[in-house]
């Protein structure tokens, strides 16, 4: 086993890797689906999204190097930071489980992530402006397909139902985090560099109930909300993608296609 | 699934053309999903502007144990060809 990486994570480097570790967490997470989606069509939509993500997480690691200036790509940061190197939310690296929990993971996040990046298209920092034009229109298409999803869900079978419900009550604790900001994000946010999440959540919040409602589903309370994922410290499951993730960088460093 | 949701054909328009054409078909559960699913089969490199989706069922096909009957008169009316016509130089392309 080599290097575990040691990043310098001045504010905007950190900040870049929490996005684009969403990115890549989730996109990993659903590229599990690959040849097992429950039929053709989906399995290419799960996997079109999956790209989509890692498409933008790629263009943040390497915009993360740049800002750091110690000559670190987007392997780097992808394939040699352990665990607790990590900085995505914890919703993302929740397990697929079932279809629901997985499409109910990609809608709430989402939600948030489209207007995240609208509101990121105004950013004063050029690079991030433009991978926010950018991903704002796949995350738009992220919204519309998988809330399509959960109205169909919750509004068909009693299993369907069931199922759904279950994913939004398992998720639901996990999305406060995405508003969370410290206060290296504010510095960024009085910069006008990074946008002000907590501003979002009325919307994000209006926007989900809407479909949640189309869908027959009852928006949960705000309750106790998990974190930590932002600082490092994760849910059991993050290891184990990881371990998959890395693998073969670990084990033939430096292997190319 | 093939069981219970429904075939549909789809149809693009590319950056260029005129028409829709036909591409390919797919399972859906209804109009939505399949304009979706088509989207994210047929348009993943960049192909098309446009699409329709057409349940299966509502098209009308002739029966290719026709065939005969159907399209062989034809090959004998070569005159509704549009090539015994003498196109005066000045015309230029046509």
């Amino acid at each position: 086993m080599a290097k575990t990486l040691r990043v310098n994570e001045t504010p905007l480097v950190l900040y870049c890797l929490r996005r684009a570790d969403d990115a890549l967490i989730l996109g990993h997470r659903l590229s599990e689906w690959c040849g097992h989606a429950p039929m053709m069509e989906e399995d290419m939509a799960l996997a079109n999204m999956a790209l989509d993500l890692i498409g933008q997480a790629r263009s943040l690691y390497t915009y993360a190097g740049q800002v750091e200036g110690e000559g670190h790509t987007e392997d780097d940061f992808a394939y040699w930071r352990d665990e607790r190197g990590y900085r995505n939310a914890l919703l993302v690296e929740q397990e697929n489980d079932d279809f629901a929990r997985t499409i109910m993971r990609q809608f709430l996040y989402a939600s948030f992530a489209d207007l995240y990046w609208q509101a990121m298209v105004k950013s004063k920092d050029e690079t991030l402006a433009a991978v926010a034009a950018k991903s704002e229109k796949e995350m738009a298409y992220h919204v519309r397909h998988t809330a399509e999803w959960v109205i169909r869900l919750g509004d068909g079978t009693d299993e369907s139902h069931e199922r759904i419900a279950k994913a939004l009550e398992y998720c639901w604790p996990f999305t406060g985090e995405l508003f969370e900001a410290d206060e290296s994000e504010k510095g960024l946010v009085a910069e006008g560099i990074a946008a002000d999440l907590s501003s979002l959540r009325d919307q994000w919040r209006t926007n989900v109930k809407a479909v949640l409602d189309e869908a027959t589903l009852t928006m949960p309370q705000d309750g106790w909300m998990q974190k930590g994922g932002r600082s490092g410290r994760h849910s059991e499951y993050l290891g184990h993608l990881l371990t998959e993730l890395q693998h073969v960088q670990h084990t033939v460093p430096g292997a190319v296609w | 699934m093939k069981d219970i949701f429904p075939i549909w054909e789809v149809f693009i328009r590319s950056r260029n053309g005129l028409a829709h054409k036909h591409v390919g078909s797919l399972h859906a559960a209804d109009a939505t999903l399949a304009l979706q699913a088509a989207r994210d089969i047929y348009t993943r490199r960049g192909e098309g502007l446009s699409i329709w989706v057409v349940p299966s069922s509502a098209i009308t096909a002739s029966d290719p144990a026709d065939k005969d009957m159907m399209f062989e008169p034809t090959a004998s009316k070569i005159y509704r060809h549009p090539t015994f016509y003498e196109v005066p130089d000045e015309v230029g392309h046509m």
